[in-house]
Protein backbone atom coordinates (compact mmCIF):
# COMPACT_ATOMS: atom_id res chain seq x y z
CA UNK A 1 0.00 0.00 0.00
CA UNK A 2 1.30 3.47 -1.22
CA UNK A 3 0.12 6.56 0.29
CA UNK A 4 0.95 9.52 -1.11
CA UNK A 5 -0.06 12.98 -0.18
CA UNK A 6 1.57 15.97 -1.09
CA UNK A 7 2.42 19.79 -1.90
CA UNK A 8 5.44 21.33 -3.24
CA UNK A 9 5.82 24.19 -5.22
CA UNK A 10 7.98 24.60 -7.98
CA UNK A 11 8.71 27.91 -9.27
CA UNK A 12 5.31 28.81 -10.73
CA UNK A 13 4.60 25.46 -10.96
CA UNK A 14 2.97 23.51 -8.33
CA UNK A 15 2.28 19.99 -7.02
CA UNK A 16 -1.00 19.17 -4.61
CA UNK A 17 -1.36 15.46 -5.02
CA UNK A 18 -2.75 12.76 -2.84
CA UNK A 19 -3.84 8.93 -3.41
CA UNK A 20 -3.46 5.65 -2.14
CA UNK A 21 -3.00 2.62 -4.05
CA UNK A 22 -2.15 -0.88 -3.25
CA UNK A 23 -2.18 -1.71 -7.37
CA UNK A 24 0.35 -3.83 -8.41
CA UNK A 25 1.35 -1.65 -11.03
CA UNK A 26 0.20 2.25 -10.24
CA UNK A 27 0.28 4.02 -13.23
CA UNK A 28 0.93 7.58 -13.34
CA UNK A 29 -0.37 9.45 -16.56
CA UNK A 30 -0.48 12.46 -17.64
CA UNK A 31 0.95 15.05 -20.54
CA UNK A 32 4.31 16.03 -20.38
CA UNK A 33 4.35 18.81 -17.35
CA UNK A 34 1.84 17.38 -15.58
CA UNK A 35 3.95 16.82 -12.62
CA UNK A 36 4.40 13.00 -12.73
CA UNK A 37 8.87 12.99 -12.62
CA UNK A 38 8.60 15.55 -9.71
CA UNK A 39 5.88 13.53 -7.82
CA UNK A 40 7.77 9.66 -7.93
CA UNK A 41 11.23 12.27 -7.44
CA UNK A 42 9.34 12.53 -4.01
CA UNK A 43 8.57 9.07 -3.20
CA UNK A 44 12.13 8.02 -3.92
CA UNK A 45 13.52 10.35 -1.68
CA UNK A 46 15.02 12.78 -4.22
CA UNK A 47 13.03 15.49 -3.53
CA UNK A 48 10.95 16.91 -0.45
CA UNK A 49 7.84 18.26 -0.22
CA UNK A 50 7.09 21.11 1.07
CA UNK A 51 3.99 19.63 2.90
CA UNK A 52 2.51 16.24 3.54
CA UNK A 53 3.34 12.64 3.39
CA UNK A 54 4.48 9.89 2.10
CA UNK A 55 4.18 5.72 3.48
CA UNK A 56 4.49 2.45 2.02
CA UNK A 57 2.50 0.42 4.16
CA UNK A 58 3.10 1.00 7.78
CA UNK A 59 6.41 2.83 7.27
CA UNK A 60 6.41 6.64 7.07
CA UNK A 61 8.95 7.96 4.40
CA UNK A 62 8.17 11.85 4.72
CA UNK A 63 5.78 13.40 7.04
CA UNK A 64 6.98 17.40 7.22
CA UNK A 65 4.23 17.62 10.21
CA UNK A 66 6.86 15.47 12.08
CA UNK A 67 10.04 16.24 10.72
CA UNK A 68 10.76 12.91 9.25
CA UNK A 69 12.09 12.59 5.69
CA UNK A 70 14.20 9.56 5.03
CA UNK A 71 16.62 10.04 2.42
CA UNK A 72 16.59 8.53 -0.71
CA UNK A 73 19.60 5.88 0.11
CA UNK A 74 17.87 4.14 2.75
CA UNK A 75 14.24 3.81 1.41
CA UNK A 76 14.95 0.76 -0.56
CA UNK A 77 12.98 1.98 -3.71
CA UNK A 78 14.20 1.37 -6.86
CA UNK A 79 14.00 3.68 -10.01
CA UNK A 80 14.60 3.02 -13.16
CA UNK A 81 15.17 6.71 -15.37
CA UNK A 82 14.34 7.45 -18.48
CA UNK A 83 17.80 8.06 -19.50
CA UNK A 84 18.88 4.76 -17.54
CA UNK A 85 21.80 6.60 -16.01
CA UNK A 86 23.70 3.49 -16.12
CA UNK A 87 27.26 4.12 -14.25
CA UNK A 88 29.41 4.53 -17.42
CA UNK A 89 32.75 3.50 -15.42
CA UNK A 90 31.65 0.33 -14.91
CA UNK A 91 30.85 -2.75 -16.96
CA UNK A 92 27.05 -4.09 -16.75
CA UNK A 93 27.80 -6.74 -14.55
CA UNK A 94 29.23 -4.21 -12.06
CA UNK A 95 26.01 -2.12 -12.43
CA UNK A 96 24.01 -5.33 -11.56
CA UNK A 97 25.69 -5.62 -8.69
CA UNK A 98 25.73 -2.04 -7.51
CA UNK A 99 22.85 -2.20 -5.67
CA UNK A 100 23.58 -4.97 -3.55
CA UNK A 101 26.82 -3.83 -2.78
CA UNK A 102 26.10 -0.80 -1.45
CA UNK A 103 22.49 -2.41 0.49
CA UNK A 104 25.36 -5.17 1.89
CA UNK A 105 23.02 -7.87 0.66
CA UNK A 106 24.52 -11.40 0.89
CA UNK A 107 25.59 -12.04 -2.71
CA UNK A 108 22.80 -14.32 -4.35
CA UNK A 109 23.90 -16.24 -7.60
CA UNK A 110 20.51 -17.44 -7.98
CA UNK A 111 18.31 -14.28 -7.99
CA UNK A 112 21.26 -12.82 -10.32
CA UNK A 113 20.61 -15.46 -12.75
CA UNK A 114 17.03 -14.92 -12.51
CA UNK A 115 17.09 -11.37 -13.50
CA UNK A 116 19.50 -11.79 -16.12
CA UNK A 117 17.35 -14.23 -17.66
CA UNK A 118 14.12 -12.46 -17.07
CA UNK A 119 15.82 -9.25 -19.15
CA UNK A 120 17.79 -11.49 -21.24
CA UNK A 121 20.68 -9.60 -20.52
CA UNK A 122 23.39 -12.59 -19.84
CA UNK A 123 24.83 -11.71 -22.80
CA UNK A 124 25.98 -7.83 -22.13
CA UNK A 125 27.85 -8.64 -18.45
CA UNK A 126 31.05 -7.93 -20.07
CA UNK A 127 29.98 -4.53 -22.29
CA UNK A 128 30.95 -0.92 -20.94
CA UNK A 129 27.07 0.87 -21.15
CA UNK A 130 28.50 2.96 -23.97
CA UNK A 131 28.82 -0.39 -25.84
CA UNK A 132 24.91 -0.66 -25.41
CA UNK A 133 21.71 -0.08 -27.90
CA UNK A 134 19.37 2.29 -25.90
CA UNK A 135 16.86 -0.72 -25.14
CA UNK A 136 19.62 -2.88 -23.75
CA UNK A 137 20.49 0.22 -21.40
CA UNK A 138 16.77 0.12 -20.34
CA UNK A 139 16.93 -3.85 -19.66
CA UNK A 140 20.22 -3.23 -17.61
CA UNK A 141 18.58 -0.55 -15.46
CA UNK A 142 15.73 -2.72 -15.13
CA UNK A 143 17.99 -5.62 -13.73
CA UNK A 144 20.40 -3.01 -12.20
CA UNK A 145 17.46 -1.72 -9.96
CA UNK A 146 15.93 -5.03 -9.14
CA UNK A 147 18.69 -6.79 -7.73
CA UNK A 148 19.39 -3.89 -5.53
CA UNK A 149 15.88 -6.03 -3.79
CA UNK A 150 13.46 -2.60 -3.30
CA UNK A 151 9.86 -3.12 -1.57
CA UNK A 152 9.03 -0.59 -4.63
CA UNK A 153 10.43 0.00 -7.95
CA UNK A 154 9.36 3.49 -9.87
CA UNK A 155 9.54 3.82 -13.40
CA UNK A 156 9.98 6.91 -15.29
CA UNK A 157 8.71 6.89 -18.87
CA UNK A 158 11.41 3.68 -19.05
CA UNK A 159 10.24 3.41 -22.93
CA UNK A 160 10.56 7.22 -23.65
CA UNK A 161 13.84 7.76 -24.99
CA UNK A 162 13.01 4.38 -27.20
CA UNK A 163 11.67 4.26 -30.94
CA UNK A 164 8.24 2.05 -31.55
CA UNK A 165 10.39 -0.50 -32.99
CA UNK A 166 12.13 -0.57 -29.05
CA UNK A 167 9.13 0.06 -27.02
CA UNK A 168 7.91 -3.16 -28.56
CA UNK A 169 11.17 -4.97 -27.63
CA UNK A 170 10.78 -4.15 -24.31
CA UNK A 171 7.04 -4.00 -23.30
CA UNK A 172 6.97 -7.52 -22.91
CA UNK A 173 10.00 -7.63 -20.23
CA UNK A 174 7.71 -5.05 -18.39
CA UNK A 175 4.91 -7.10 -18.47
CA UNK A 176 6.37 -10.45 -17.23
CA UNK A 177 8.14 -8.18 -14.80
CA UNK A 178 4.96 -7.28 -13.20
CA UNK A 179 3.51 -10.74 -13.26
CA UNK A 180 7.00 -12.51 -11.95
CA UNK A 181 9.35 -10.40 -10.04
CA UNK A 182 6.65 -9.58 -6.99
CA UNK A 183 7.65 -6.20 -6.40
CA UNK A 184 4.85 -3.43 -6.79
CA UNK A 185 5.79 -0.50 -9.79
CA UNK A 186 5.07 2.77 -9.92
CA UNK A 187 4.83 3.23 -13.89
CA UNK A 188 5.08 6.65 -15.29
CA UNK A 189 4.36 7.54 -18.85
CA UNK A 190 1.64 9.49 -21.24
CA UNK A 191 0.66 6.72 -23.26
CA UNK A 192 -2.28 5.96 -22.45
CA UNK A 193 -1.70 2.37 -24.68
CA UNK A 194 1.39 1.47 -22.40
CA UNK A 195 -0.67 2.48 -19.75
CA UNK A 196 -3.68 0.06 -20.45
CA UNK A 197 -1.08 -2.86 -21.01
CA UNK A 198 0.42 -2.51 -17.69
CA UNK A 199 -0.98 -0.68 -15.11
CA UNK A 200 -3.61 -2.43 -12.89
CA UNK A 201 -4.72 1.24 -11.18
CA UNK A 202 -4.09 4.51 -12.53
CA UNK A 203 -3.91 8.03 -10.89
CA UNK A 204 -3.87 11.03 -14.14
CA UNK A 205 -2.44 13.86 -13.05
CA UNK A 206 -2.90 17.49 -14.64
CA UNK A 207 -1.15 20.59 -14.12
CA UNK A 208 -0.04 19.08 -10.69
CA UNK A 209 -3.55 17.52 -9.58
CA UNK A 210 -4.79 14.21 -9.36
CA UNK A 211 -8.12 14.58 -11.43
CA UNK A 212 -9.08 10.79 -11.55
CA UNK A 213 -8.29 7.64 -9.63
CA UNK A 214 -9.74 3.97 -10.72
CA UNK A 215 -8.69 1.11 -13.31
CA UNK A 216 -7.45 1.42 -17.00
CA UNK A 217 -10.92 1.96 -17.99
CA UNK A 218 -10.65 5.75 -16.80
CA UNK A 219 -7.66 6.12 -19.41
CA UNK A 220 -8.71 8.04 -22.97
CA UNK A 221 -9.59 6.17 -25.68
CA UNK A 222 -7.53 7.85 -28.34
CA UNK A 223 -3.89 7.75 -27.94
CA UNK A 224 -3.28 11.00 -27.63
CA UNK A 225 -2.50 12.16 -23.37
CA UNK A 226 -4.94 13.37 -21.17
CA UNK B 1 80.63 18.95 -17.85
CA UNK B 2 77.39 16.61 -17.94
CA UNK B 3 78.43 14.93 -14.92
CA UNK B 4 76.58 16.17 -11.68
CA UNK B 5 78.18 16.86 -8.53
CA UNK B 6 77.27 15.94 -5.13
CA UNK B 7 75.53 19.16 -4.23
CA UNK B 8 73.03 19.18 -7.42
CA UNK B 9 72.74 15.45 -6.79
CA UNK B 10 71.10 16.55 -3.60
CA UNK B 11 68.91 19.49 -4.59
CA UNK B 12 67.54 17.00 -7.33
CA UNK B 13 66.55 14.52 -4.60
CA UNK B 14 65.26 17.02 -2.08
CA UNK B 15 63.34 18.96 -4.83
CA UNK B 16 61.55 15.63 -6.09
CA UNK B 17 61.29 14.88 -2.03
CA UNK B 18 59.60 18.53 -1.35
CA UNK B 19 57.40 18.33 -4.40
CA UNK B 20 56.01 14.41 -3.65
CA UNK B 21 54.86 15.13 -0.28
CA UNK B 22 53.69 18.32 -0.53
CA UNK B 23 51.57 16.96 -3.56
CA UNK B 24 50.65 13.99 -1.18
CA UNK B 25 49.66 15.48 1.51
CA UNK B 26 47.72 17.99 -0.66
CA UNK B 27 45.65 15.91 -2.47
CA UNK B 28 43.30 14.42 -0.27
CA UNK B 29 42.39 17.95 1.35
CA UNK B 30 42.64 19.43 -2.46
CA UNK B 31 39.64 16.55 -3.34
CA UNK B 32 37.99 17.68 -0.24
CA UNK B 33 37.90 21.28 -0.78
CA UNK B 34 37.10 21.10 -4.87
CA UNK B 35 34.18 19.08 -3.76
CA UNK B 36 33.09 21.22 -1.59
CA UNK B 37 32.93 23.90 -3.79
CA UNK B 38 31.96 21.77 -6.63
CA UNK B 39 28.80 20.35 -4.97
CA UNK B 40 27.90 22.28 -1.41
CA UNK B 41 26.62 25.85 -0.88
CA UNK B 42 27.77 27.54 2.24
CA UNK B 43 28.12 30.53 4.56
CA UNK B 44 31.71 32.28 3.70
CA UNK B 45 32.28 29.87 0.35
CA UNK B 46 33.26 33.21 -1.62
CA UNK B 47 35.97 33.88 1.04
CA UNK B 48 37.35 29.79 1.17
CA UNK B 49 37.55 30.21 -2.99
CA UNK B 50 39.48 33.62 -2.72
CA UNK B 51 41.83 32.17 -0.15
CA UNK B 52 42.46 29.44 -1.64
CA UNK B 53 43.36 31.03 -4.64
CA UNK B 54 45.69 34.27 -2.88
CA UNK B 55 49.31 32.70 -2.91
CA UNK B 56 48.35 32.53 -7.16
CA UNK B 57 47.91 36.67 -7.09
CA UNK B 58 50.11 37.49 -3.88
CA UNK B 59 53.59 37.92 -4.50
CA UNK B 60 55.59 34.54 -3.94
CA UNK B 61 57.67 36.23 -1.06
CA UNK B 62 55.00 37.74 0.73
CA UNK B 63 53.49 34.11 0.89
CA UNK B 64 57.13 33.51 2.27
CA UNK B 65 56.64 35.94 4.66
CA UNK B 66 53.59 35.46 5.87
CA UNK B 67 54.54 31.57 6.66
CA UNK B 68 57.64 32.64 8.41
CA UNK B 69 55.38 35.09 10.78
CA UNK B 70 52.80 32.21 11.36
CA UNK B 71 54.81 28.59 11.44
CA UNK B 72 58.12 30.42 12.21
CA UNK B 73 59.57 29.15 15.43
CA UNK B 74 58.13 32.05 17.01
CA UNK B 75 55.46 32.12 14.92
CA UNK B 76 51.46 31.59 16.82
CA UNK B 77 51.11 28.42 15.32
CA UNK B 78 55.02 27.19 14.87
CA UNK B 79 55.65 27.66 18.37
CA UNK B 80 52.59 25.79 19.20
CA UNK B 81 53.54 22.78 16.72
CA UNK B 82 57.14 22.87 18.16
CA UNK B 83 56.13 22.79 22.07
CA UNK B 84 53.45 19.97 21.70
CA UNK B 85 53.98 17.96 18.56
CA UNK B 86 57.86 18.45 17.81
CA UNK B 87 57.14 19.65 14.14
CA UNK B 88 59.15 22.62 13.16
CA UNK B 89 58.64 23.58 9.78
CA UNK B 90 61.34 26.51 10.15
CA UNK B 91 64.40 26.17 7.79
CA UNK B 92 63.87 22.63 7.50
CA UNK B 93 62.87 20.63 4.06
CA UNK B 94 59.35 19.95 5.95
CA UNK B 95 59.00 23.78 5.69
CA UNK B 96 59.71 23.63 1.83
CA UNK B 97 56.65 21.31 1.08
CA UNK B 98 54.56 22.99 3.05
CA UNK B 99 55.62 26.27 1.18
CA UNK B 100 55.20 24.11 -1.67
CA UNK B 101 51.69 22.42 -0.83
CA UNK B 102 50.27 26.56 -0.64
CA UNK B 103 51.50 27.42 -3.48
CA UNK B 104 50.96 24.75 -5.32
CA UNK B 105 47.02 24.42 -4.06
CA UNK B 106 45.48 26.33 -6.39
CA UNK B 107 46.95 24.41 -9.11
CA UNK B 108 45.84 21.28 -7.40
CA UNK B 109 42.27 22.09 -6.22
CA UNK B 110 40.70 24.01 -9.83
CA UNK B 111 41.38 20.70 -12.17
CA UNK B 112 39.87 18.41 -9.30
CA UNK B 113 36.65 20.74 -8.70
CA UNK B 114 36.15 21.33 -12.24
CA UNK B 115 36.22 17.41 -13.13
CA UNK B 116 33.30 17.16 -10.07
CA UNK B 117 31.44 19.29 -11.26
CA UNK B 118 31.82 17.94 -14.97
CA UNK B 119 30.01 14.61 -13.26
CA UNK B 120 26.68 14.35 -14.13
CA UNK B 121 24.68 14.81 -10.89
CA UNK B 122 22.03 12.61 -12.25
CA UNK B 123 24.34 9.61 -11.65
CA UNK B 124 25.05 10.49 -8.20
CA UNK B 125 21.20 10.40 -7.65
CA UNK B 126 20.79 7.21 -9.56
CA UNK B 127 23.49 6.22 -6.99
CA UNK B 128 21.10 7.09 -4.10
CA UNK B 129 18.36 5.35 -5.35
CA UNK B 130 20.14 1.89 -5.26
CA UNK B 131 21.09 2.30 -1.94
CA UNK B 132 24.63 4.31 -1.46
CA UNK B 133 24.87 6.66 1.17
CA UNK B 134 26.93 10.22 0.42
CA UNK B 135 30.16 9.36 1.19
CA UNK B 136 29.68 5.95 -0.70
CA UNK B 137 28.27 7.50 -3.82
CA UNK B 138 31.42 10.11 -3.53
CA UNK B 139 33.97 6.91 -3.59
CA UNK B 140 32.02 4.56 -6.27
CA UNK B 141 30.48 7.41 -8.63
CA UNK B 142 32.13 10.88 -8.42
CA UNK B 143 35.50 10.52 -7.83
CA UNK B 144 36.45 7.51 -10.03
CA UNK B 145 34.76 9.48 -12.57
CA UNK B 146 36.44 12.64 -11.55
CA UNK B 147 39.72 10.47 -11.29
CA UNK B 148 41.38 12.23 -14.60
CA UNK B 149 41.00 16.08 -13.16
CA UNK B 150 42.48 14.51 -10.01
CA UNK B 151 45.46 13.26 -11.43
CA UNK B 152 45.64 16.29 -13.88
CA UNK B 153 45.65 18.60 -10.54
CA UNK B 154 48.34 16.50 -9.12
CA UNK B 155 50.44 16.78 -11.81
CA UNK B 156 49.79 20.59 -11.98
CA UNK B 157 50.58 20.60 -8.49
CA UNK B 158 53.76 19.04 -8.75
CA UNK B 159 55.01 20.76 -11.71
CA UNK B 160 54.94 24.10 -9.59
CA UNK B 161 55.88 22.70 -6.44
CA UNK B 162 59.25 21.36 -8.12
CA UNK B 163 59.71 24.94 -9.73
CA UNK B 164 58.71 27.07 -6.59
CA UNK B 165 60.71 29.12 -5.55
CA UNK B 166 59.82 32.65 -3.87
CA UNK B 167 57.59 32.05 -1.04
CA UNK B 168 60.31 28.45 -0.28
CA UNK B 169 63.80 30.81 0.32
CA UNK B 170 61.91 33.40 2.19
CA UNK B 171 60.47 31.03 4.58
CA UNK B 172 62.98 28.12 5.07
CA UNK B 173 66.00 30.22 3.43
CA UNK B 174 68.51 28.29 0.99
CA UNK B 175 70.72 25.63 3.24
CA UNK B 176 72.19 23.04 0.76
CA UNK B 177 71.01 19.48 1.90
CA UNK B 178 67.86 20.55 3.41
CA UNK B 179 66.08 23.18 1.92
CA UNK B 180 68.02 24.06 -1.19
CA UNK B 181 65.98 22.99 -3.84
CA UNK B 182 66.75 22.64 -7.57
CA UNK B 183 65.42 26.37 -7.85
CA UNK B 184 67.32 27.89 -5.20
CA UNK B 185 70.59 26.31 -6.18
CA UNK B 186 70.71 26.96 -9.69
CA UNK B 187 69.90 30.82 -8.22
CA UNK B 188 72.92 30.37 -5.97
CA UNK B 189 74.89 29.21 -9.16
CA UNK B 190 73.88 32.34 -11.37
CA UNK B 191 75.14 34.48 -8.20
CA UNK B 192 78.65 32.51 -8.17
CA UNK B 193 81.05 33.23 -10.72
CA UNK B 194 82.06 30.16 -13.34
CA UNK B 195 78.90 28.98 -11.85
CA UNK B 196 77.13 29.09 -15.55
CA UNK B 197 77.81 25.25 -16.35
CA UNK B 198 75.93 23.85 -13.16
CA UNK B 199 72.80 26.34 -13.23
CA UNK B 200 72.70 25.13 -17.37
CA UNK B 201 73.04 21.19 -15.72
CA UNK B 202 70.18 22.25 -12.88
CA UNK B 203 68.23 23.73 -15.83
CA UNK B 204 68.36 20.66 -17.96
CA UNK B 205 67.31 18.74 -15.19
CA UNK B 206 64.50 21.09 -14.32
CA UNK B 207 62.87 20.91 -18.14
CA UNK B 208 63.43 16.92 -17.99
CA UNK B 209 61.51 16.83 -15.11
CA UNK B 210 58.75 19.34 -16.46
CA UNK B 211 58.61 16.85 -19.44
CA UNK B 212 58.34 13.88 -17.80
CA UNK B 213 55.30 15.42 -15.74
CA UNK B 214 53.82 16.53 -18.85
CA UNK B 215 53.76 13.48 -20.56
CA UNK B 216 52.79 11.69 -17.68
CA UNK B 217 49.37 13.58 -17.04
CA UNK B 218 48.62 13.23 -20.65
CA UNK B 219 48.97 9.43 -20.36
CA UNK B 220 47.18 9.24 -17.09
CA UNK B 221 44.22 11.55 -19.08
CA UNK B 222 44.27 9.09 -22.13
CA UNK B 223 44.00 5.73 -19.57
CA UNK B 224 41.02 7.50 -17.36
CA UNK B 225 39.01 8.31 -20.57
CA UNK B 226 39.37 5.16 -21.79
CA UNK B 227 38.18 3.80 -18.63
CA UNK B 228 35.75 6.01 -18.71
CA UNK B 229 34.04 5.62 -22.46
CA UNK B 230 34.25 1.46 -22.43
CA UNK B 231 36.22 0.38 -25.80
Amino acid sequence: MLRVEVSKQLGEFSIEASFASEGRVTGLFGASGAGKTSLINMIAGLLRPDRGSIAIDTETLDDTANRVHVPAHRRRIGYVFQDARLFPHLDVRQNLDYGRRMNRLADDPAQRAHVTDLLDIGGLLDRRPGQLSGGERQRVALGRALLAQPRLLLLDEPLGSLDEERKEEILPYLMRLRDEANVPMVYVSHDAGEMRQLATQVVILKRGRVIAFGGGEILPLAASPA
Amino acid sequence: MLELSPTEWTAIQLSLRVAAVATLVATPLGIAIAWLLARRDFWGKAVVDALIHLPLVLPPVATGYLLLLTFGRRGLVGAWLADHLGIVFAFRWTGAALACGIMSFPLLVRPIRLSIEAVDRRLEQAAGTLGAAPWRVFATVTLPLALPGVLAGMVLGFAKAIGEFGATITFVSNIPGETQTISSAIYSLIQTPDGDTAALRLVAVSVVIAMAALVASEWFARRALRRLHGN
